[in-house]
């Protein structure tokens, strides 16, 4: 039975101006990644990873080369529609956690829901036991500031997750955190992939990558190995 | 975010997560709506008085002054020229059938002495019909008469304001007071009217005698015959522009003036001069108003210049709104609600300030407050526009910020 494909990219590039220097961050990209899938970016640091990745949950868009997200072709989107799909099909994670530093825990999950016009009462519900089911009971109302970097980064999974999304594209999710942290992270993503969410998740450590069913390589804009994680790693028990 | 409540709570909420700096914006709005309401307030006020004491005056009086509009002008109470006699005056009172009655006067500004007090105020000589025709009653003693006219009689009435100060307390009535070294028996004193704000002298000011002793005994009589100003009162207030058209028939006549030539008097009814201080005071109203409005919109640009510097500390946060699903128009919509109700509350808070100020003002400062609820809405409107018109820039410069740039500011 075929894969039903969540994403498929063709040929993209992306070319930063800067005055009179271009910068290629992206020289030629093509890949599929099926629904359900688990995938790991790899890759040193300016090789073009985070320019994918910000492509692909379109907060950006391609010099060149066509993306398609379930079927729909994103390019031809205006912004409405764009923020539509930011909305809730895609949920990101930062490195940098990216919460609203003043408002408390359950404001930041909440917030996806505000935009889709969730009324007050559902969202707080929600917002609610999502935070629960991320082990943040009783820190609801504490603002990023009062919570500890893996408190913060569930906090911000949670928001990721509250709109069901299809996908969830993580960019180094566990670069600030510690090892034990960054473990307790990874647990929830691969919990998620189970439920049936595809993952996209850059990292630059080999452990966490270890997570991932599939890994790419990015160096110099390019993919440059696409492998599937061998089955004897898989008896293994790493993934 | 289709909930409009919801985006003004957001806004609140972002507000208070800045309090002074929301506050120190809202000032601006704050002493603006202050300004423009006090202001306001205190034109019509003014407005209002200076109508309330023309109509005091008693409604259907005429004043003919000497004069042409064209070489003179007329200046209430003076003559510029002289063209005007007493027998014009009777012949007013004969030939007018509109006209009830009919006095004439002359002024002059002169020295007051009593005792070692002295004062200088201005002398009036007129008939004793002045009285009637002002509607003026003493609030002591009484009006000099016909035969004081006829006779000359050295005898005066005061104003309620020579009396105070020429007497300071004592009892003026029988007293002798010298002008020009004439000495002068103190009949009467008239009741207070008052000045008129913002125009003449105060009517209190003053000193009647009869005319023909200030025509031969003060003012000198180098134009015998002449008065400055003849008084008239319509027999109602419906005949006063009959009264006004017989008596300008009449004039003309008698001074020989031919169709082409214009005339050289000038008639002016109570009404008329009640438009002009209207005319006065609402531009006085306007004047204080706009230098309001300076203030008010001076308040806009400071909702503007914090907004814009809120926009761009804010970026990241714009940045992570739109990560998550914020459309342009969400953005936009939540900077500009935030600007209109920092106006909006500062307008309130203004409007508060200024209702009270007047209302003080009017208490200590003794100066006529009106305040009108149209004022109020249309000050608070106002100050509504003011959050749209300065919020919407930096609204629009937020929402026309690409998510990724915006995520990626530092
Ligand atoms: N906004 C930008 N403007 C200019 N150059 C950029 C911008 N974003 C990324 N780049 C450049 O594009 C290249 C790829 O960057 P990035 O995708 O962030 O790499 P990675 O995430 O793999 O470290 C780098 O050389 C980087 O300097
Ligand atoms: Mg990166």
């Amino acid at each position: 039975m075929p894969k039903k494909e969540l994403i498929v990219v063709k040929d993209i590039s992306k070319v930063y101006r800067m005055g009179e220097v271009e910068v290629h961050a992206l020289r030629g990209v093509s890949l599929k990644v099926a629904v359900g899938e688990f995938l790991a970016v790899m890759g040193p640091s300016g090789a073009g990873k985070s320019t994918f990745m910000n492509i692909l949950g379109c907060l950006d868009g391609p010099t060149s080369g066509e993306y398609i997200l379930d079927g729909q072709k994103v390019s031809s989107l205006n912004s409405n529609e764009l923020a539509e799909i930011r909305n809730k099909k895609v949920g990101f994670v930062f490195q940098s956690f990216n919460l609203l530093p003043r408002s408390t825990a359950l404001e930041n999950v909440e917030l996806p829901l505000l935009y889709s016009g969730v009324l007050y009462k559902t969202r707080r519900e929600k917002a609610m036991s999502v935070l629960w089911s991320m082990g943040l009971k009783g820190r609801e109302y504490y603002t990023p500031s009062r919570l500890s970097g893996g408190e913060q980064q569930r906090v911000a999974i949670a928001r990721a997750i509250i709109n069901e999304p299809s996908l969830i594209l993580a960019d180094e999710p566990t670069g600030n955190l510690d090892s034990m942290n960054a473990a307790e992270v990874m647990k929830i993503f691969k919990e998620l992939n189970k439920r049936g969410i595809t993952i996209i998740l850059i990292t630059h450590e080999s452990d966490i990558a270890q997570y991932a069913r599939r890994r790419i390589v990015f160096r110099d804009g390019k993919v440059t190995e696409d492998t599937e994680a061998t089955l004897s790693l898989r008896e293994g028990g790493v993934v | 975010m289709k909930l409009s409540l919801e985006i003004v709570r957001t806004a609140l909420r972002t507000l208070r997560q800045h309090k002074l700096r929301s506050a120190l914006t809202m000032l601006g709005v704050t002493i603006g709506v202050g300004s423009v309401i006090a202001m306001v307030s205190m034109g019509q006020g003014a407005r209002a008085l200076v109508k309330a004491q023309i109509e005091g005056l008693g409604s259907n009086m005429l004043f003919v002054f000497a004069g042409s509009t064209t070489t003179g002008g007329a200046r209430f109470g003076t003559g510029t020229a002289f063209t005007l006699t007493i027998e014009d005056a009777r012949a007013i009172q004969r030939e007018c059938l509109s006209v009830a009655l009919v006095s004439y006067g002359k002024r002059e500004t002169n020295q007051v002495v009593y005792g070692n007090q002295n004062w200088n105020t201005v002398i009036t000589g007129v008939t004793p019909e002045y009285r009637l025709i002002r509607n003026w009653t003493l609030s002591s003693g009484t009006f000099f008469t016909d035969r004081d006219t006829e006779r000359a009689t050295t005898v005066c009435v005061l104003g309620q304001k020579v009396a105070e100060s020429l007497f300071l307390g004592e009892n003026p009535l029988g007293k002798t007071v010298i002008i020009k070294k004439v000495p002068f028996r103190v009949i009467g004193v008239m009741e207070s009217r008052g000045a008129i704000a913002g125009g003449e002298r105060d009517q209190d000011d003053q000193i009647f005698i009869p005319f023909t002793t200030a025509e031969w005994k003060i003012m000198g009589s180098v134009l015998p015959g002449y008065v400055s100003i003849i008084y008239a009162s319509a027999t109602s207030n419906e005949a006063i522009p009959e009264a006004e058209e017989q008596i300008k028939e009449l004039l003309r006549q008698r001074h020989n003036i031919t169709k082409d030539q214009a005339d050289d008097f000038i008639i002016m009814n109570l009404r008329d001069i009640a438009a002009f201080r209207e005319a006065t005071g609402k531009i006085l109203t306007y004047l204080l108003g706009s230098i309001a409005s300076v203030s008010l919109v001076v308040g806009g640009i400071g909702i503007m210049n914090i907004m814009l510097v809120s926009v761009s500390e804010r970026t990241r946060e714009v940045g992570i709104r739109m990560a998550v699903g914020a459309k342009r128009r969400d953005i936009l919509v939540q900077f500009l609600v935030e600007s209109v109700v920092l106006s909006c509350i500062g307008g309130l808070i203004g409007l508060a300030l200024g209702v009270g100020g007047s209302q003080l003002l009017s208490l200590i400062g003794r100066w006529p407050v009106l305040i009108s609820p149209l004022m109020i809405l249309v000050a608070f409107s106002f100050s509504v526009l003011v959050g749209v018109v300065f919020g919407l820039y930096p609204a629009n410069q937020a929402s026309r910020l690409n998510p990724i740039d915006a995520l990626r500011y530092e």
